[in-house]
């Protein structure tokens, strides 16, 4: 099966401080050689914690900011080739929703000035259909068509969510990038748009790639997972396989730093000390060595390089076969109760379409009592 | 539950006034109380009152425009009676708190070490040179490597999850009764937030002080709390031991949280979602105020606000509905 997007060799670094004349004295290495594949229909989730690269790859598969090396290929063209008229055509297949929803809608068009745009832009409907589009588009991410006139500052964090999501659907991408898009709503609120985002995706064969910080997040929406640590990757696996069996030290920190709403879960603890190095000078060797548990001299001398196995679960690490096995970094048992696990079911019956999802509208100024 | 808690919030009702004369109506009858020793889990979503509960607590909430009722008992005082300048010598003293920003709780134009010698010396007094050695010994309990070295740093030097352990280290500056903690790991990466975490737990052992720890993170309260309030819409909808609010949830709306947050340790295909909007505080509903989103509602739930009762020992639910376990069985 031919690959949707295929990157290879990513490498992106920023100025970060410049001489007197311009010459360029420091460089974040903020991606440092990234490669992976993603299918068709599937979603790859780049996670790690903040300065680790994820946003920037992100950005970098869509050519929002140019690669310094590596190549970026999609649906088999080569994307770091085309020129700007092929590139916006290009935009059509792959959209990005971003992290804050307050900041990515502009604030003086109208929802359905905001939809209408991108079928504009690129001349996807006749003008006489692209209300109706519009429509169609509102409901697809469960808001009533009748909210089209109204501005984003009268939604909620979560309904502009579903706005950019629908801005992000209207010219039917193949490919949506989703930079956190969870990370700044309310637990409730959070599982509307997964749901919403994983609904999306049976219906209409997206391929996403999911950024976030969040694991918990991962585990349920992500087919495979790369952990990144500072511009690198340093394991990739499908999702099951990774949080079933983590392999690379910090893969397991990560999963094992993450409280579980389990009260007294019997787990296994990997607390790392020091603090995240920073990107403008990474630790030679793995760059994990610093805080790895597991160092010996060969770490701080040898970078390692990601090794797949013949299952496709990769990792970077010099000892990966010495570790000890990682099945008690998540406990074994479910932290649903069987009461717990019955209750959120009838919870669930009987607010399935008993409501359509979202359809209220909070107006930001609520009407003087 | 011992039988005098260190603090103790009766019928706390907090209205704000707004410039356009509107009435939020932001905590409600507010029960609570906490022992020495103990932790309690204050959660719910933004706007729900937890943080303006814990600002009174503190005496932080602006006079002008903020109208209080009730009464919270500390230790003898009732700090909402209490003159300012008896609360200004408890503030950073026997009660403290951190706050959920470390980039912005500390004062850019002060060392650390200035900013931790200025609580000591207003609270203790004593000289200089001995303030100083306490605060160098109280950023070595918060484990920051070569104390005496970062003491004369400003904050911008530290990374996030550095400043949050100055701050705890300065509120820890005169061995607080009662520490409040406002989402004291929300804006850090999640190792850093374990670190935090196991800071808090350790430093819980050996001081005895009562935390009042206030997340929106269900998993932070399963990991260090001992009991939980979960707060919506102003009011306290449900109270319980840690073990039994996780396993046996008596309120709906506690259900629907713990449904909808994707878990490490369960897989559910599709996550459960809260529908609908929290009430408009400007005019809480007559009934229970979270009605208009919850799946087992009756006629009656509309009609009169329902009280907190006790379903079993310890453990109390607003919904007239609870035990809960009845409608599934």
């Amino acid at each position: 099966m031919m690959e949707l997007l295929e990157v290879h060799g990513l490498v992106k670094h920023f100025v970060a401080q410049r001489s007197l004349f311009g010459r360029a004295l420091a460089h974040v290495k903020a991606v440092d050689g990234v490669s992976f594949t993603l299918e068709a229909g599937k979603t790859l989730a780049l996670v790690g914690e903040s300065g680790c690269g994820k946003s920037t790859v992100s950005r970098l598969v869509l050519r929002l900011i140019e690669p310094d090396a590596g190549t970026v290929r999609f649906d088999g063209r080569d994307l770091l080739s085309l020129d700007a008229d092929a590139l916006r055509k290009f935009r059509r297949e792959a959209q990005i929703i971003f992290q804050d929803p307050y900041a990515s809608l502009n604030p003086r068009m109208t929802v359905g000035q905001i939809l209408t745009e991108p079928l504009a832009l690129h001349d996807l409907v006749p003008s006489a259909q692209r209300r109706e589009r519009v429509a169609e588009l509102l409901r697809m991410v469960g808001l009533e068509p009748r909210l089209a006139r109204r501005y984003p500052h009268e939604f909620s964090g979560g309904q502009r969510q579903r706005i950019a999501i629908a801005r992000a659907l209207a010219v039917e991408p193949k490919l949506i990038i989703c930079d956190e898009p969870v990370s700044a709503l309310d637990v409730s609120i959070r599982s509307q748009i997964l749901n919403l985002l994983r609904e999306l995706q049976d219906r209409l064969g997206l391929a996403y790639i999911f950024v976030s910080h969040d694991l918990a997040v991962v585990k349920h929406i992500a087919d495979r997972v790369a952990v990144m640590n500072l511009g690198c990757i340093v394991e990739e696996a499908d999702a099951d396989a990774l949080f079933a069996q983590p392999r690379h030290p910090y893969s397991r920190a990560l999963l094992s730093a993450i409280p579980l709403p389990q009260p007294h879960a019997k787990r296994a603890k990997v607390v790392l000390q020091g603090e995240i190095p920073s990107a403008l000078n990474p630790p030679a060797g793995c760059r994990f060595h610093t805080r790895c548990p597991f160092v010996i001299d060969r770490c701080r001398a040898e970078a390692p390089a990601l090794v797949a196995d013949e299952a496709g679960h990769a990792t970077a690490c010099h000892r990966v076969s010495e570790l000890p096995p990682a099945d008690t970094i998540l406990p074994a048992t479910s932290g649903f109760s069987p009461t717990l696990g019955k209750l959120v079911a009838a919870f669930s019956r009987k607010t399935e379409g008993a409501i359509p999802s979202g359809v209220g509208i909070q107006s930001a100024r609520p009407t003087p009592t | 539950m011992s039988a005098s808690p260190l603090i103790e919030i009766r019928d706390l009702r907090i209205r704000f006034h707004g410039d356009d004369g509107r009435v939020t109506h932001a905590v409600d009858s507010v029960d609570l109380s906490v022992a020495n020793g103990a932790t309690l889990g204050l959660v719910g979503e933004s706007g729900c009152g937890k943080s303006v509960t814990s600002l009174a607590i503190m005496g932080l909430l602006p006079k002008q425009t903020t109208e209080i009722s009730g009464a919270i008992r500390f230790d003898g005082f009732d700090l909402l009676k209490t003159p300012d300048q008896t609360l200004r010598d408890l503030r950073g003293n026997r009660l403290a708190m951190i706050f959920q920003e470390p980039m912005t709780s500390l004062n850019p134009s002060f060392t650390i070490g200035d900013q931790i010698i200025e609580t000591i010396l207003r609270h203790r007094g004593g000289s200089r040179r001995n303030a100083r050695d306490r605060a160098i010994e109280l950023l070595r309990r918060v484990h920051i490597p070569s104390p005496e070295r970062r003491i004369d740093e400003y904050p911008h030097k530290l990374s996030g999850g550095m400043r949050q352990r100055v701050m705890i280290a300065m509120a820890l500056a005169c061995d607080p009764q009662l520490l409040i903690a406002d989402e004291p790991t929300t804006a850090l990466d999640v190792t850093l937030q374990a670190q935090i975490l196991e800071l808090m737990r350790e430093l819980k052992a050996a001081s005895g002080a009562a935390i009042i720890l206030i997340t929106h993170d269900l998993g932070v309260v399963a990991e260090v709390c001992d009991e939980v309030a979960v707060m919506y819409a102003g009011e306290i909808v449900e109270r319980a031991p840690v073990d039994e609010l996780f396993s046996a949830p008596q309120h709906p709306y506690t259900v629907g949280l713990l449904g909808s947050i994707p878990r490490l340790d369960h897989r559910a295909e599709q996550l459960a979602t809260i529908e609908g909007m929290v009430p408009n505080m400007a005019q809480p509903p007559a009934g229970c105020r979270f009605a208009a989103r919850c799946p087992f509602v009756l006629d009656a739930c509309t009609e009169a606000p329902p009280p907190l009762v006790e379903v079993s020992p310890g453990h109390l639910s607003r919904c007239i509905r609870a035990p809960l376990e009845l409608l599934v069985s």
